[in-house]
């Protein structure tokens, strides 16, 4: 196996705020290759949010050390390794839906002609196509979402960091998104780290769930998943699908008792 | 997200379902409207009686009606209303005095149209002459206030240091009452030759500038969290920053300061022309109509001043749905 995208050894990391310090992370360690499928799952507070945060190099870890693309993460962020998908879309309102998509393309300096195209390209990958001179008002929440999507999608970096990105849209439309960014994850064969409150989501989309528990936030189980590739949505009432879904829960259950 | 223009629209209604919404709630704003304007125009013609009662009781006894009690002296001793009820028939001469202390709406009216319809433009007498006078040095005086103003805000936002040495200085500026500050500035630029428009619009934008530093340190900082996290995601650039999403997110604060400096320009201006005895301007034409008595002529400045007021903010006010609504933000 290739170096690892993403290595992370005896991770620590400590907030300290007014009233006293908040111990986020504790001794996470954590290799992840290249187009592997990572979802972190674990109660609120168990630090999922800091880690890919500090993957993404907004956070700097109070100890361990992490690697991202075999560099400092911040080197990796001035690098542009990875696109980051935030739980709001969080799309400029002054800018069409194309506008959106284009913002990181006109701040890395891409060329004119390759911004349209890469626009483009991007929009077509999540769907939205017909919606490019739409403004965001103009689009439903899901929608909104999957642009935010192509946005980070648009510079091709070759790592995608989600964090909750469908954490406030309805079951129905989840499934579909769910379907959709395992479709464009197969066709991109990007890095994918991310983040879900959801059981069954967590194991539909991954090859590797990381199961996490909280105070101090570390991780309490790394499940390689035996699912095969190619996954259609009922593969959720497969036997093996259930049987994962079982060790994920128990891994749950097993760091909320240890507090 | 709070409510800062970046938060997600509300989906579901469509704009231009908005829209007739707005014109519909005009139709229905109309009649509050016209409903308060007539209760205030009528408080005030009430007010004229007992205002001018003294005066019109001596003009009617002057013009050979008899008045109870006679004599200026005897009526000194009694009050508004005691000498209203005494003498009910000769009360609608309060509404047309020709120095009346409070005048009534139609005389205003009638001495505001005169004073924009009623003489050349470049006479004296014009109000058309005396209020380009005065909205000249306003709009100079907004200029550089909302210039200094913007350039303010950004240093503010991009440095600590400014934030903690200017920001003090502009709230204690705003706390020294513009009338005493105004005739030192001009007698201080006067003694080193500058006199004419300048002085004017130094003060014009000494009152404008704050609202502008205020509201666009708001809107610079508008942005939330998560947007500025995304564009260090791009290892986007300070100017970057600002240029893409600070200056965008901070247009509707923008135009919320335009309008109240606009109107503390033309305060500003106005208050200016008093301290010189200035020739022009509406300040020197309620300075000169207190100087000789001429009450109508101050409610007409007053009035005057009010309607430049409105017209600017208004302007302002259309600049804003116009650029907004090209931005895709209008609501
Ligand atoms: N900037 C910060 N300052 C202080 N404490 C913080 C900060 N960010 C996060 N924390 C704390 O760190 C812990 C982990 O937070 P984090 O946001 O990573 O949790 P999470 O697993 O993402 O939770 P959720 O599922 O609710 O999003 C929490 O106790 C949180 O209060
Ligand atoms: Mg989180």
């Amino acid at each position: 196996m290739s170096a690892p995208v993403v290595r992370a050894e005896g991770l620590d990391l400590t907030f300290a705020t007014g009233d006293g310090s908040v111990h986020a992370l504790s001794d996470v360690s954590l290799d992840i290759g290249r187009g592997e499928f990572v979802s972190f799952i674990g109660p609120s507070g168990c630090g999922k949010t800091t880690f890919l945060r500090c993957v993404a190099g907004l956070e700097t870890p109070t100890g361990g050390t992490l690697e991202v693309n075999g560099m400092s993460p911040d080197a990796a962020r001035q690098a542009r390794a990875y696109g980051y998908v935030f739980q709001a879309a969080g799309l400029y309102p002054w800018r069409t839906i194309a506008g959106n998509v284009a913002l990181p393309l006109e701040i890395m300096g891409f060329a004119k002609a390759d911004r349209r195209q890469r626009v483009e390209e991007a929009l077509a990958l999540v769907d939205l196509g017909g919606f490019a001179g739409k403004f965001p008002w103009q689009l439903s929440g899901g929608m909104q979402q999957r642009a935010s999507i192509a946005r980070a999608l648009a510079f091709d970096a070759d790592i995608l960091l989600m964090d909750e990105p469908f954490g406030a849209l309805d079951e129905i439309v989840r499934d579909r998104l769910n379907e959709e960014l395992l479709a464009l994850w197969a066709r991109t064969g990007k890095t994918m780290l991310f983040v879900t409150h959801s059981i069954p989501e967590a194991v539909y989309l991954s090859t590797k769930i990381v199961v996490m528990s909280p105070r101090p936030g570390r991780i309490s189980d790394v499940i390689e998943s035996p699912l095969p590739a190619e996954r259609p949505l009922d593969i959720r009432d497969s036997a093996e699908f259930i049987a994962v879904a079982h060790r994920v829960r128990e891994g749950l259950r097993a760091g909320m008792e240890a507090l | 997200m709070s409510d800062a223009p970046l938060s997600a629209p509300s989906g579901g209604i469509g704009r231009s379902a908005r829209v007739a919404a707005v014109a519909r709630g005009m139709g229905h704003r109309a009649g509050p409207v016209v409903a308060v304007v007539a209760v205030l125009v009528a408080i005030w013609y009430a007010a004229c009686l007992p205002m001018n009662v003294g005066n019109t009781l001596l003009q009617a006894e002057r013009a050979g009606a008899v008045v109870t009690p006679e004599g200026p002296a005897a009526r000194r001793q009694m009050g508004s209303v005691a000498l209203m009820a005494a003498n009910p028939s000769l009360l609608p001469g309060a509404w047309s005095l020709e120095r009346p202390r409070l005048p009534a709406p139609h005389q205003v009216a009638v001495a505001l149209w005169d004073g924009v319809a009623g003489q050349s433009v470049t006479s004296a007498r014009s109000l058309v002459y005396h209020a380009w006078v005065t909205l000249s040095a306003t709009l100079l005086g907004f200029a550089i206030g909302t210039g200094l103003g913007i350039l303010l805000a950004v240093g503010i936002v991009h440095s600590r240091v400014m934030e903690m040495s200017v920001m003090p200085w502009a709230i204690v500026s705003q706390t020294v009452p513009i009338i005493a500050i105004a005739p030192m500035i001009i007698v201080v630029l006067y003694s080193v030759g500058v006199q004419g428009i300048v002085p004017k619009a130094v003060i014009s934008a000494y009152l404008s500038f704050f609202p502008v530093v205020v509201g666009m340190v708001t809107g610079f900082r508008s942005p939330d969290a998560m947007q500025l996290d995304l564009l260090r995601t791009y290892a986007a650039t300070r100017a970057q920053i600002f240029g893409k999403l600070r200056l965008p997110a901070s247009l509707p604060y923008l135009f919320a300061s335009l309008k109240i400096g606009v109107a503390a320009s033309l305060v500003g201006a106005i208050v200016a022309e008093l301290p010189t005895g200035a020739q022009a301007g509406l300040g020197a034409r309620l300075l000169a109509g207190s100087y000789y008595g001429q009450n109508i002529q101050i409610w007409a400045a007053l009035f005057a001043a009010a309607l430049l007021a409105a017209g600017l903010v208004g302007l302002i006010g259309l600049v804003e749905r116009g650029l907004l609504a090209r931005m895709g933000m209008g609501q």
